[in-house]
Formats: structure tokens, sequence, C-alpha cells
């Protein structure tokens, strides 16, 4: 070996001993700083992994359902069919939306739904495409399934409303979550979550919601589950049971079709709502999909005003069906009695104008009880004079008037009763005694609602107890009774004044609606027609022909009432059958009421005898026949 | 002249024979047992399947391992004959790249040469050692300190680095640099020009960091701050630290990595591997594995110093120091000690050309050992 060979490698293995140490001194930093990590920070780095990992997901409740008092059920949950779509499973969402448009409707604004939803959310989450796919559909989407990228069939549970638009205004229903209405519960954040807006849905919300489960998944790095690790069902929603008799609310349903009316049937002892009517109505299924602009369009400019229930949240003049409380008014403040008779000669003379009775050439002599019966204008404004404004509001007080009941409907409305005190503090001014006399025959600032007059007609029939209109018999476990009503104090004999007044009305050959009587023997109702005075005929139109109610504008004619109980000899039913601008009670009116009571005595349990109880929540639905 | 006196096989040279034997089977025994663990792990991230990673890595250690004992067999002075040609080929490739080069992660790397795709940056870590110790073994010790002896090498080691980062790749950049100036310093550098040179980079890195793309100052600056980018940059260092971690003492199990399993991991089977197996086989497996790496390492100083040639000293200590460079980016680096930059784990990460390339770099280690005993004189031998 050569010596200068023999230098360079005596260099060479110093050079590389250095090097071995410096690469040596290298990995001791490299095993210090897997140690550090490995060792020293593992617990930490294993929770974090652990955060990385896991995620909660919530569980939708299963909603509570709703049922009348036979166990039918008015809010229901169905399988509902829809399509899916997974942006993540497909190459373009466009193309996949084609292909299926060959297969089912796709309407142009579900497909920019979409996309502008497929542009938002992350790739694996699914898009609903369609929901509430007929039978036929569903199929098809799962036969041509695999051919369809992106695109699954998926079995999911929405809200259904087997009685449409009969139950609309009562049932209400659900619909997408506002984002104002998102608050503490995290479920409604779900997406296609829905909740109450309006009816009982909105009303017992938090009980129907149910409580969310929760399940704990493992996700991977792009927030798909793997698998799951744990699950909490949650609770389901509570279900409800109604006093509601589903047969009748669609029979008065019909009955009312076509006008803009409300009629509300309720028991007079337990104040059980059986029928609570408003038309015309929408159908409920369009708001738990989403209605279409178009059909939310039509319902805002219908002049009938669908949306409204116009059983609680429509206020009107009662008319002449005011005149039973200003009676028992007069009785009570004992400035008439029941003896007593005013002359009616067609019109009276104070505070510088001419009142008219509603018949020209007058009534006559009448007596209290006629006074009700032929619905007497004159007789009517003398008790009102007599009486004064501010007895005849404590009497209507007494009879559930000018307050909300707050039963259950969260659009009910509380109507108005004046007072001179009333008067004062809103319109700033003093009370005017014709004002007295208005509001004596039911006209002028007064405002009640369909249900305040059916149940004030109750009162009258029950003898004098307070009930309160009911709709809940139960929700989940809670049973609702009907509470013992206090009394108001109105004593029987007179009651018997204003009772047999109505009877007049109804039985009695010249009573206002002796035309609308039921024939059936022990089924008589007893009644009061009402005429709401809207417009009044001017001079100028006299002169020009125009007479009668018919010829004027749908929005110009007089508004129709009818309020009754039956049977007379036994009251268990009162009824309100109001019709908007129907010009008269007792045509309009009256025969709608007295076809509606006929069929709830149809059904009346103490007369076809033999039906078993029903307890809250049992389905069960006897058959109800009247041969039964 | 023939293949069989390629091999060696003629004169009072080693038969080929006596050379098989020659061979060290304990070290070929524990690259195998490397390449095992890399079998492994990505059997793990396939979700317990050969495919589509194990499989085709374990052809291709197969191979690479066919290719190591060719290159061990053949007489260390043809290698030393072939240093410049081969320097010269994969120079030609690694412009070539320039041209004709397809793009891979953002990157020119590849090059089609019709039969196979090659990346010739990582010919080049093979080739560069060849040449540089070629050269080193061509001149005197004195020689190697003085400027004009001092010009080749400088242009041996940074035309290939220039062209490399060029592509741009940091990561191999790097490593051809250190890897090259390491051979240097032991070749017998003088160390003021050593720690002069250092001085100068150091100044020079202002103007380095104009030069460099946006991604990579944005690795650079992320590496200084993971958080800064927690979902972008950032996420791969921070996710890779919290595998390393959450893997403890003894790991969470073969398969049962939730970070890698589930994808939190980013580049798992390729350069991530260290923190997947640092997650399922926790700290036990790392240093398991460092060192199994360390003794790869020994067994080549081991053969770099009872080399009698000082072209094999040369080379073996090259390939060494490129085996070290390797192991040392990518542990540092998925540790988050080190900027993120592509350079594999050696034998355990996913990739074909790098597992050739280094069983080829292997070979040469092993043929170096194998013709310990040859002298060779500082000219060519004139075997062509």
């Amino acid at each position: 070996m050569e010596t200068k060979d023999h230098d360079r490698y005596k260099a060479f293995t110093r050079r590389t001993a250095i090097m071995s140490a410096g690469g040596m001194g290298v990995l001791a930093t490299l095993f210090g700083r897997l140690y550090y990590l490995q060792v020293v920070k593992s617990a930490e780095y294993v929770g974090l992994a652990d955060d990385n990992r896991m995620s909660m997901e919530l569980l939708a409740p299963l909603r509570g359902r709703i049922f009348d008092r036979f166990g039918v059920e008015l809010a229901a949950n169905t399988k509902n069919f829809r399509v899916v779509l997974i942006p993540e499973q497909t190459e373009s969402v466009e193309m996949s939306l084609d292909d299926l448009a060959k297969i089912i409707h796709i309407s142009e604004g579900q497909r920019k739904k979409v996309l502008r939803a497929a542009a938002r959310q992350r790739k694996f989450s699914s898009i609903i495409v369609a929901e509430n796919l007929s039978w036929e559909d569903f199929a098809r989407v799962n036969i041509n399934g695999p051919s369809l990228a992106g695109i699954k069939p998926d079995a999911g549970v929405s809200r259904y409303y087997p009685f449409g638009p009969d139950l609309a205004h009562v049932v209400g229903y659900v619909a997408a979550v506002n984002e104002e209405e998102i608050g503490d519960d995290p479920v409604l954040s779900l997406p296609g979550f829905r909740i109450g807006k309006s009816g009982i849905e909105r009303q017992i919300e938090n009980e129907l919601r149910g409580k969310a489960g929760s399940r704990q998944v493992e996700v991977n790095a792009y927030g798909k589950v793997k698998r799951e690790l744990s699950r909490n069902e949650g609770v389901a929603g509570q279900d409800a049971v109604l006093t509601l008799d589903m047969e009748l609310q669609s029979k008065a349903m019909q009955r009312l079709a076509g006008e803009s009316a409300a009629c509300v049937v309720m028991d007079i002892k337990t104040g059980d709502v059986l029928v609570l009517a408003s038309t015309p109505a929408y159908d409920p299924n369009d708001f738990v999909v989403g209605i279409a602009q178009e059909k939310w369009d039509g319902l805002q400019k219908d002049k009938y005003k669908p949306q409204l229930n116009k059983t609680i949240g429509g206020e009107y003049s009662p008319g002449s069906t005011f005149k039973m409380v200003t009676a028992l008014a007069a009785l009570d403040a004992g400035v008439m009695s029941p003896d007593d008779y005013v002359f009616c000669s067609g019109s009276m003379y104070f505070g510088n104008r001419t009142w008219n009775c509603w018949k020209k050439g007058g009534h006559g002599a009448l007596s209290m009880k006629n006074a009700v019966k032929h619905s007497c204008d004159i007789f009517f404004y003398e008790a009102a004079k007599r009486t004064g404004i501010d007895n005849i509001e404590k009497m209507a007080r007494r009879f559930g008037l000018g307050s909300a009941y707050d039963f259950g409907m969260p659009e009910e409305k509380a109507g108005l009763v004046p007072s001179k005190g009333w008067k004062i503090a809103n319109r700033g001014e003093s009370w005017q005694q014709g004002e007295t006399l208005n509001t004596g025959i039911g006209q002028g600032f007064l405002l009640t609602t369909p249900v305040q007059l059916a149940a004030m007609t109750a009162r009258l029939a029950n003898g004098g107890f307070a009930v309160k209109p009911r709709i809940f018999r139960s929700v989940g476990s809670d049973v609702y009774p009907s509470e013992e009503s206090a009394r108001i104090n109105v004593p029987q004999r007179h009651l018997d004044v204003v009772l047999a007044g109505m009877n007049g009305v109804s039985n009695e050959p010249g009573g206002t609606a002796y035309g609308s009587r039921i024939w059936d023997k022990g089924m008589e109702l007893a009644g009061k027609t009402g005429t709401v005075q809207v417009y009044s005929i001017s001079k100028a139109e006299r002169l020009a022909g125009i007479r009668k109610g018919e010829q004027l504008p749908w929005k110009l004619r007089d508004h129709a009432w009818f309020v009754a109980f039956a049977p007379v000899s036994n009251p268990r039913y009162a009824i309100s059958v109001f019709v908007e601008h129907g010009i008269s009670g007792s045509r309009a009116a009256a025969p709608v009421a007295r076809d509606i009571m006929h069929e709830v005595l149809l059904k009346d349990p103490a007369r076809i005898m033999a039906i078993p109880p029903v307890a809250s929540g049992q389905i069960v639905r006897p058959a109800l026949t009247r041969e039964s | 002249m023939s293949f069989l006196e390629i091999m060696g096989g003629s004169g009072r040279e080693l038969r080929l024979s006596e050379k098989f034997f020659e061979i060290n089977w304990g070290f070929i025994l524990l690259l195998c047992v490397i390449a095992g663990i890399g079998f492994a792990m990505l059997y793990s991230v396939a979700g317990h399947h050969l495919a589509p990673w194990a499989s085709s890595q374990m052809i291709r250690f197969g191979v690479g391992m066919g290719v190591l004992l060719i290159v061990a067999l053949i007489d260390i002075r043809v290698w030393m004959d072939l240093a410049y040609p081969a320097y010269g080929a994969a120079l030609l490739l690694l412009i070539g790249v320039e041209f004709w080069g397809a793009a891979g992660m953002g990157a020119q790397r590849w090059i089609d040469l019709g039969v196979v795709q090659v990346q010739p940056s990582e010919m080049m870590k093979i080739a560069m050692v060849l040449a540089l110790a070629r050269y080193f073994h061509g001149i005197s010790m004195e020689q190697v300190s003085r400027p004009f002896y001092m010009l080749p090498p400088v242009l041996i080691i940074m035309v290939p680095v220039g062209l490399v980062l060029r592509q741009p790749d940091l990561g191999t950049a790097a490593l051809l640099m250190i890897g090259g100036i390491g051979l240097w310093i032991v070749a017998g550098l003088n160390w003021k020009i050593i720690i002069s040179g250092l001085a100068l980079g150091l100044v020079a890195i202002p103007f380095g960091w104009g030069s460099l793309y946006d991604y990579q100052r944005d690795r650079v600056l992320t590496f200084l701050d993971p958080e800064r980018d927690p979902l972008g940059a950032g996420y791969n260092i921070i996710q890779s630290k919290i595998a390393l971690g959450a893997g403890g003492l003894w790991g969470r199990g073969f398969g049962q990595g939730s970070q890698s399993q589930l994808n939190f991991l980013p580049e798992k089977q390729t350069d991530f591997i260290f923190t997947m197996l640092g997650e399922e086989m926790g700290l036990m497996g790392t240093y398991g594995l460092l060192f199994l790496y360390l003794l790869v390492m020994g067994y080549g100083v081991a053969f770099a110093l009872e080399s009698r040639n000082h072209f094999g000293r040369l080379l073996a200590m090259g390939i060494c120091i490129t085996f070290f460079l390797y192991v040392a980016i990518n542990v540092a680096m998925v540790m988050g000690l080190i900027p993120v930059v592509g350079v594999p784990l050696p034998l355990v990460s996913y990739g074909g050309t790098a597992m050739i390339t280094l069983l080829f770099g292997l070979g040469l280690l092993m043929s170096v050992h194998v013709h310990r005993s040859i002298e060779v004189p500082r000219t060519s031998v004139g075997l062509w």
C-alpha cells in the first residue's frame, strides 16, 4: 500500500468516525423526540385522536300522534318514500338528476334546490330529491337504482294528515324549522326536521316532539360514518287524544263547503268540542313537504281567508244572538221582569235619531220570550237603554265573551265586549247612550268568535254553569278531566225565559228559524238567529232598485249567525254557525246548524245507548250507526 | 470481455461461487426484516388486504433483491469504470425531465422511457455517489482541498441539485447536496474550507428563500408554526403528531390505528408510513425500526472501513450517508422537526423507483464488501 494511500485511509477512518458520531447525534435527537411524543405527551394525543374519530349524531324522535275521541288517527307518521342523492357517489349531480327525471317527475324547482344543496353541503351527505313518492314511483326508482349513479331510494318517516283540509285549522301542521326557531334543542338543526307551526301541532309541540336520541359513531377523515359505537334511542313524542269527533267534523266541513263559514259544536256539560270547522280550508300536507309558491300566494290572496281558523280566530259582531245576554242583563239588573211587555211599532225615537226594528210594520206588544222568538230590535233597544252598558258588559263576561278561553288553540282571539271604561281608555271618548242600544242588539263594538258563542249557548242551556271549551282529552299519560264548572249566578227562572224564547225561534210558528227546525221527536233544537249588518243600503241604492243583500257585492252583505242547543227536552249539545256575508241568519246559518246538529244527535250516546267507554289513547272505533 | 470476466471469474480474482459466499447474508436478512415491517404496514393500511400495496411492494422488493445480488457480484472496478458514464446518463435523464417529464404531486419528477417510467432524481442519488467516489479516488488527499480540484465536485453536486430544485423537489435536492458534501468531507476536505463554506451557506439563506416556490415557502412556514393552517398545509404535521402520540408505548395494535385507518393521516402508505408504524406499534415499533436502520448503517460503515480500495470506501460511505439521510429526513419530517419534504422511508414506504434505487445502492455496498480485498490503482483499471 502506498504511503499516500495510507495517509488518506487514516484520514478517511477519522472522518468516518466523526461522521458516524454526528449521525448518532442526529439519531439520538430523533429517539428523544419520539420518546417525548409517544410517552410523555401520549395521553394528550390519545384524546386528540379520539376527538378526531368520534362524532355524535342526533336521532330524530318519532313525533307523537293525534287522535280523535274515538281513536281515529288525525295526525299520523307514515312511511315517506323518498329519493336521495349522494353527491360523492356520482360524477355529475346534474347528469344523475337528468337520468332520474326520465323515471319520475322532477320539477325545475326541485332540481334547483338539489343543485344548490349539492354546492353547499359536504359531498357524502345525502340530499332529498323527491319526497312522498307513490309506491309505483318508488318501485321504479328501486328497480332502476343500480344504474342511477348517486341516487338512492330511502324510506323515512313523515307527518301525514289523513283528513287533509277537514282538520287543517284544528290540528294545524308541521313544517321545516325557521332559523329564528332554532333554539336550545339541537334536534331542531337536523336536516328535514319539522315542528308544529299552527293549531294543536304548535300548541303542544314540546309534548309531541319527544326527546332526541343520539348515537356515537366513528367517522373517517371525510366525516363518513364507519361504524356505530353506542346508541341511545331517545324518547318518542307523546300521543294526544282530542275531544273532537272526526266523523262529525268531516260532515260539518262538507256542509259548510262553498261558504266562508265556521261551526262549533260542544258538549254543554263537559265542554268537549266535537266540531271545530272553518271553511274554506287548505291541505296541511302541503306545508309538510313545503308549499309551492303559487299555492301559498293563492291562499294569501283568497278573500275567504282559508288560513284563518274562523272558529277561534275570526272576530265578528254577534248580532241578534247577543239578545239573550241583553235580556238576562235586564232581568239581572231588575229593570225588567219576565212578564213586562214592550210595544214595537217598527221604530222608536231616541237621542236625536230614529231606531228601526228589522220588521217594518213592528211586532206590536211583546213579552221578553216572544221578543227573543221574533228577534225584535225595539224590545232590546228598550232593554239595553234601561240596563245600561256596564250591566250588559258584566253579563256578557259571565257568558265568556270578551276573553280568550285559551283552551289549546294557539291562534285564539279574545273578541271584544265594550264598556264605558273601555271606550275612554281605547278611544278617548265618552260612551254614548246610542251605543248602548247598538250593543243591546249585538252590533257596534261587540266582537265575538264562533267558539265564544257556542260556549255562551252552552252556558244558557246547562243551567248557568261556566263551562269552558275543552279540546284535549289526554296528552301522553296526562288525562285532562272535564272540570266541574262554577255557576255564573244567573237564576234558572231568568234562563228559562230566554230558553223559552229560543225554543220559540225554532219550534213555534213565526219563530225566526221555524223553517230550520228538527222534525224528529225528542231531537228538537232551540236556537237564535243573528244577522249582522255590514253595510246599510243607501237611499240612492234603494231608488236604483237594490233592496236585497244578494244584489250587493259579497263584501258588503250581512253576516249570518245561528246558535242553538239540543235536544230541547234534555239539552246536551250547543252549536254555533257563522256564515260570513251569508246575508241572513235564518236562511244561511240556521239550516246549516240544523243539519249538523241533527248529525250530532244521531250519534248521541244518550240516544243510541250501549256506547262502550273509550279510554284515552285507546284506538277503538266502535261501529256507530243509527241502528246500533 | 465476457460476462464471466465482468463477474470477476478470471486469474487470481475471486470466482463467482466464492463471491457468492462472500456476500454478507446477515445483512441481506436484515434488509428482509425491514422490508417485512413495510409489508405488514401496507397490509394494515389496506384494511388487512395484500392489494393494492403490500403485494406489489413484495414484488418490487423481490426484483430489487435480485438487482442487489447481481450488483453485489459485479466487480468493484467495473463500477468504478461505469461511474462517470452512469452519472452522465442520470444527468441526461434529469435534463430530459425538464423537457419531457410528467408531473406528479405538483412537481415534474417522472420520465417515460417507453418501457418503464423512472424518476431520474432517484437514480442521481446513486450516480452522484459513484461519480464523487470515482473522482476522489483518483486524486490525492492534498488535491481534495485545492481550489482547482474542487471545481469538479462542485459541478458534480450542484448541477443535479439545481436541476432537481427546478422540478421542484426540495427533499431530493437537500438529500443530494448534504450527501455530496458529506462524502466530500469524508474524502478529507480541509476543515477551514468546510467551516467557511458553512458560513457562506448561512449568508445565502435569504437569497435561497427568495428562489423558493410558494408551496415550498408554505411548508417551511407551516413547519415553523403548524397551527398557522391546521386544515391546509399544517394538517399533515398535526395529524401525524397526533397519530404518533396516540400510539404511546405499545401502540394501538396492528390495524387498530384510528388516525391511519380512518384516513386522518395523509400519505400513510408512502411518506408517512413511519407515523402509522408509530400509531399501531407504539414506541416499541418506532425504536425497533430505527434500531434496524442503525444496524444497516453500522454494517455499511464496517464495510467501508474494511475495504482495501479508496473507491470502495468512499462508495460505501456515500451509500451509508444517503441511506442515513433518507431515514433522518423522513423521520424528522413526520415528527414535525423539519418541513414536509417528499422523502420516503427506505425499504418501508410504498414506491417502486425508490425501492429499486435503494437496493441498487445497497447492492453497491455489498459489492464493496465482496470485493474488499481488491486494491485499485488511482486511474481507471481499463477493464473496458
